[in-house]
């Protein structure tokens, strides 16, 4: 901008000597300035981005609010009283002097007081939060039920022991084992309203590389179109379908039983008891 | 050019001559005190369990009471549009009273831990008597001043926090260094062979902030002997911001031999170096010269 300047002279055709030198000293720092602003603007919009496997604090504000809030000072860091946090050096896998914790690592052991958000000076880890239940550092997500011994049909379980929300944030599902065709298999499920992404669940997993991490909100969670609503939902809150009762029509051969009663033969004898029909075994052979 | 051969004249010889080793290097030595006593009392928590000062220069607590924050961090927060809660913002109005009294840039000679790389750079440039000198336009850091909360205002973010050597310092050797390392590298060996003095006296864009809230500091240090100058330029080789001496030497552009440029840092450097003892300590009021 200030490169322009010298054409301005409206009295003298010639700019004296000591005035260009003023002007392209001037424009020479405006440049050199703005460029090297420019340059660290460019930088940290490259690296601003928090590598999946690193979690914030706490009461962190969300990532984009964050970046602006935190003065990376490490109070937090200072006040956590299991040093699980760290600051980030340039290298490490969030922004430069930002806290975070890899729950792979050391997980957060969620201290009711929450001592880590009471030195921040800026608010970037809100005080608002003042239990740690409703925390949201992450999202578990068993992200790869090849390797969950679970989901092999063992009973491995540890994530779920150790989740300090057991029960809520993960629950142990039931389901038939088909493989064996005899067993159930407990899926361990996460339950994204109890959850708060301490990463015990990591950290616990018994694989050599986890079957379940903690992964920030918005990466491992799907969101339903704003128009989406859901029948049932719907029907509950009005007291009844809003587009009328679906239309019951008559089906061959099933004349005098109750609708969605599919069953061609109702009154054949159960299989006698102990056979290898009993019980979850179907009897189905391809 | 012979002269390259010979070992470069060290400013000094003569003011140590006079003066003594410990005078000659009197509010040097002072300097480093302060400088390491202040990463001292950082570093005593982390090492030795001794919890007098928490934090970094971007922001500390002191003895569980006292909160600091950085009021340049400050602006670059405001800038990126976050209003942070009343302790960073009371911790920034502390820091901003105490240096607009004392004078902005006493934080870049007493406090900075990047002075002493820089002091390093540029003794050892004398040492070598480094010729190459690309120095860039001495306003260069207010317009990088501008254009780092241009850049927060643009990113959302403390875009300078990412590349800042003086937090970088100060925070890695608290919380562990990493690749800044590198960055640091760059700065002493731009300082050591690019420009003289580069980058605390004309790039980084925290000095030239305060320089802005030091205007009006009281303590400065002035030349009441300036007659006795003997004008050997021992002053001005030392000097991280030359300029600055001459209008309170030479009278040049003013009466008062009171340093009074905000870019002075108050190091106190010349007046250990002068042989003459021209210069000393005292307040921006003191008009008391022998010529």
């Amino acid at each position: 901008m200030s490169a322009g300047k010298p054409a301005a002279m409206p009295e003298k055709t010639h700019p004296s000597p000591a005035r260009r030198r003023f002007l392209t000293g001037l424009a020479g720092a405006a440049g050199s300035g703005c460029l090297m602003a420019l340059g660290a603007g460019l930088y940290a919009t490259q690296s601003r981005a928090l590598a999946a496997q690193a979690l914030r604090p706490p009461g962190a504000l969300p990532e984009n609010q964050f970046l602006a809030a935190c003065t990376r000072c490490g109070l937090c860091v200072r006040d956590c009283p299991y040093d699980i946090l760290k600051l980030a050096a340039p290298g490490d896998p969030a922004p430069t002097g930002t806290p975070y914790f890899t729950a792979r690592n050391i997980p957060c052991e969620m201290c009711e007081d929450i001592p880590c958000i009471k030195p921040c000076p800026t608010g970037a880890l809100d005080p608002a939060l003042t239990d740690i239940a409703d925390a949201r550092m992450g999202l578990a997500v068993l992200i790869d039920q090849e390797t969950c011994l679970n989901f092999l049909g063992l009973r491995c379980d540890v994530c779920y022991r150790v989740c300090p929300v057991i029960d809520q944030a993960i629950t142990l599902e039931k389901q038939h084992n088909v493989r064996s065709d005899r067993h159930a298999m407990l899926l361990p499920t996460v339950h994204s309203a109890h959850c708060t992404g301490c990463g015990k669940c990591e950290a616990a997993c018994v694989l050599a590389e986890a079957a379940i991490k903690v992964l920030p909100a918005p990466l491992a969670q799907g969101k339903l179109g704003e128009h989406y609503r859901k029948g049932w939902e719907e029907r509950e809150k009005h007291g009844g379908s809003l587009i009328g009762d679906q239309l019951e029509l008559p089906v061959r051969g099933l004349e005098g039983k109750p609708y969605g009663d599919s069953r061609v033969d109702d009154t054949a004898p159960p299989p006698p008891a102990g056979s290898a029909l009993d019980g979850i075994d179907s009897g189905w052979k391809p | 050019m012979n002269a390259a051969r010979r070992p470069a004249p060290q400013p000094g010889q003569d003011a140590i001559a006079r003066k003594g080793w410990l005078a000659a290097h009197k509010w040097l030595l002072l300097r480093r005190i302060s400088q390491a006593g202040i990463l001292g009392l950082f570093l005593a928590g982390p090492w030795f369990g001794v919890w007098i000062v928490k934090g970094n220069l971007s922001s500390s607590l002191t003895l569980d009471i006292l909160p600091l924050t950085d009021p340049y961090l400050l602006l670059q927060m405001l800038a990126a549009g976050f209003m942070p809660t009343a302790t960073a913002v009371t911790g920034a109005l502390i820091v901003t009273a105490f240096y607009f009294l004392v004078g902005g840039r006493v934080f870049c000679a007493w406090v900075c831990p990047v002075n002493i790389l820089t002091d390093a750079a540029a003794w050892t440039r004398r040492r070598l008597a480094v010729k190459a000198n690309h120095i860039p336009d001495a306003r260069t850091r207010y317009w990088l001043l501008a254009g780092t909360l241009a850049a927060a205002a643009a990113t959302g973010a403390l875009a300078w926090e990412w590349v800042n050597p003086v937090s970088l310092a100060h925070r890695g050797l608290l919380f562990g260094m990493g690749a800044g390392l590198w960055f640091l590298a760059a700065v002493f060996f731009y300082d050591l062979l690019v420009a003289s003095r580069g980058w605390c006296g004309h790039l980084c864009p925290m000095g030239a902030f305060y320089s802005l809230i030091g205007k009006t500091a009281l303590p400065r240090v002035a030349a009441p002997r300036r007659d006795a100058c003997d004008d050997c330029m021992d002053c001005f080789a030392v000097c991280p911001e030359p300029r600055v001496i001459r209008p309170a030497l030479k009278k040049a552009g003013q009466e008062s031999p009171v340093i009074l440029d905000a870019l002075c840092t108050t190091c106190g450097r010349c007046i250990d170096i002068c042989g003459q003892k021209v210069f000393r300590f005292t307040h921006r009021f003191d008009r008391r010269s022998s010529s």
